[in-house]
């Protein structure tokens, strides 16, 4: 019964992970470029929530709308004043382009907001409750449906609406996307809008029910690297099953062998996964 | 090479550094500076040369960092004695690890390295005889001369120097012989290398056994010289970023770009730590942060790359 426990808020956790790991595989898939700060992007969106609840008395009903467009704006400011200029050059450049915004960020949190762990009120999201002899926090299950929900909603614009198509096509060849009159620059920049925003969602959830630090996004960063590498490089059906597995993995990994370990057991995955299947475990070579 | 006038200027003027002052802080930075030059120097030789970027070197750096301190708490050597023992135990490690990540590509690698740097950090905090969360000390009063313990700055410098001199004159060699060719072959695509006949994964490797060595000396010489390290000192992320940044920013793939950028930025971010005091590596990350972006947006070529524009142009003018 513990163990089926675990699982579920494994679950639970996962899905958090698939919702903001979808935001890095698209913009993986649509430019081949990877934003070393989408863990930082996350932990702005927690501080977000934290300040729209203690300074100005919002609610999650608010606040985590509010955190999705905050992080869409930032994610199409970084697309236009910066990916877009190294998207095209180097690799040392695109690395340590969004690289060093990460660091901008995080240490920027730490002068603006101190290293102390802050958190929401536990009673933001009711309490906890009994669900067929299972324990389950209300924040944790809101956050993890939810999750789920967007994500799935997320592969479904993707797959069956024309401004899906109209990403995929950019993604799939630049050239002929804008032969069909597409402009590759408009997608790429609502990439990294919806990219940045499934953050912005993800950080408001997380911050119904963990602690923030201005650290917090360094191993979330980790995680979703190890999702979107274990799903297939750009995508999101891949990732959600990846997320969910991932949060399985990490809670039956601190359960059994201690919660010091659990990233040891997810990062030595993601490095044996990387050797054996660079594709990724569900993507094509 | 036609700068070696200018070379043995910068040589001259460095190795009179610590003599022109008696500021101990002034002095302390030269042989800080020339430790970053090593560290970064080291990394050169794959993330530049090779193009392969890593940023997990601080796996290599921890294991010299380590190895000299742990020879020194458990079998009582002076630390420097353990650098051959970092040396070996970083090629070691860059043999098993870098082997298969070597498969992967531009993205991919990077990642990977830095997954590897992270669980070779949680791992150690969690070694007791390597000090665990806690760290291990050096010795704490000077047993001998071979334990290098000094209070002023000046012998590391000199010390430091050295290593810097040899490193780059093998580095300048490495430029010159077939195998600086076919790094650079590396560098512009695997795909290309390998139809040119260049033997990609046995190249990678010698820069990466060569890289992670000299990167483990340098870790070995900061723990002779701070006489402690704990994982976040050792083998914290951002003991990598600071090497890739360093590169980075005077010129990733030039012989001098690494200690060009060391002498912008080590007195940089000295200063900030004095001027602000524990809050000041906050600060620090944030203006490397943001030099980083800036030379990513406008000048991935680094220092050099504005060196050659302006010489050109120069030359031009002249002409």
């Amino acid at each position: 019964m513990i163990l089926l426990q675990v699982v579920v808020s494994g679950l639970l956790m996962g899905a958090v992970y698939a919702l903001f790991s979808s935001g890095l595989t698209l913009i993986w898939g649509m430019m081949n470029v990877v934003n070393f700060a989408h863990g930082d992007f996350v932990m702005l969106a927690m501080y977000a929530a934290f300040f729209a609840y203690t300074l100005l008395h919002l609610g999650p009903a608010v606040f985590i709308p509010g955190a999705a467009v905050l992080l869409f704006v930032l994610g199409v400011v970084v697309y236009l004043g910066l990916v877009r200029h190294v998207a095209r050059g180097p690799m040392l450049g695109q690395i340590l382009g969004t690289f060093g915004l990460a660091l901008v960020l995080r240490y920027a949190a730490f002068w603006a907001f101190s290293a102390n762990f802050v958190s929401l009120p536990d009673t933001l999201v009711g309490g906890t409750f009994d669900l067929w002899g299972l324990r389950i926090e209300a924040s944790r299950l809101l956050g993890g449906v939810l999750a789920l929900i967007i994500t799935i909603g997320m592969h479904l614009v993707l797959t069956r609406t024309m401004l899906g198509s109209r990403l995929l096509a950019v993604a799939e060849d630049r050239q002929a996307a804008m032969l069909m009159g597409i402009r590759p620059d408009r997608m790429q920049a609502l990439a990294w809008g919806v990219g940045a925003a499934s953050t912005g969602v993800a950080g408001a959830l997380i911050a119904l029910f963990f602690y923030i630090s201005p650290t917090v996004g360094e191993s979330l960063a980790l995680v979703a690297f190890v999702v979107v590498c274990l799903g297939g490089f750009g995508s999101v059906p891949g990732a959600l099953i990846a997320g969910l597995g991932i949060g399985v993995i990490q809670a039956l990994s601190a359960y059994l062998i201690g919660a010091v370990y659990q990233d040891v057991v997810v990062f030595a995955l993601f490095l044996v996964v990387l050797w054996v299947r660079p594709q990724g475990l569900m993507g094509t070579a | 090479m036609r700068q070696w006038p200018l070379v043995l200027l910068g040589f001259v003027a460095i190795a009179a550094w610590p003599l022109l002052t008696n500021d101990v802080f002034l002095q302390r930075l030269g042989a800080l500076v020339l430790l970053a030059a090593i560290s970064a120097s080291a990394w050169n030789l794959l993330g530049g040369y090779a193009g392969q970027v890593s940023i997990g070197h601080s796996v290599y750096f921890g294991a010299g960092a380590y190895a000299s301190l742990v020879c020194f708490t458990q079998f009582g050597w002076p630390p420097i004695a353990g650098a051959p023992v970092g040396m070996l135990v970083a090629m070691l490690i860059a043999a098993v690890v870098g082997t298969p990540t070597f498969r992967l590509r531009g993205h991919y690698f990077s990642m990977a390295t830095i997954a590897a740097a992270e669980l070779a950090r949680i791992l150690a905090a969690n070694v007791p005889v390597l000090g665990a969360a806690v760290g291990l000390m050096g010795p704490p009063v000077p047993r001998s001369l071979a334990d290098l313990s000094f209070i002023s700055p000046i012998p590391y410098h000199y010390l430091f120097l050295a290593v810097l001199t040899l490193l780059l004159a093998l580095t300048w060699q490495m430029q010159r012989s077939k195998m600086g060719f076919y790094l650079a072959a590396i560098r512009g695509g695997d795909r290309a290398a390998r139809s040119l006949g260049v033997p990609v994964l046995r190249y990678k490797l010698y820069a990466l056994l060569l890289s992670a060595a000299f990167t483990a000396l340098a870790g070995s010489l900061y723990a002779v010289m701070i006489g402690f390290v704990d994982p976040d000192s050792g083998l914290g992320i951002l003991i990598s970023v600071k090497m890739v940044i360093v590169a980075a920013l005077g010129g990733a793939g030039t012989l001098f770009g690494p200690l060009v950028g060391a002498i912008i930025l080590i007195p940089l971010e000295e200063t900030t730590n004095a001027l602000f005091g524990g809050s000041g590596t906050g600060i620090t990350f944030i203006i490397y942060g943001a030099i980083i972006v800036l030379i990513a947006r406008f000048r991935p070529g680094g220092m050099a790359d504005l060196w050659r524009a302006i010489t050109a142009k120069g030359r031009r003018r002249a002409a």
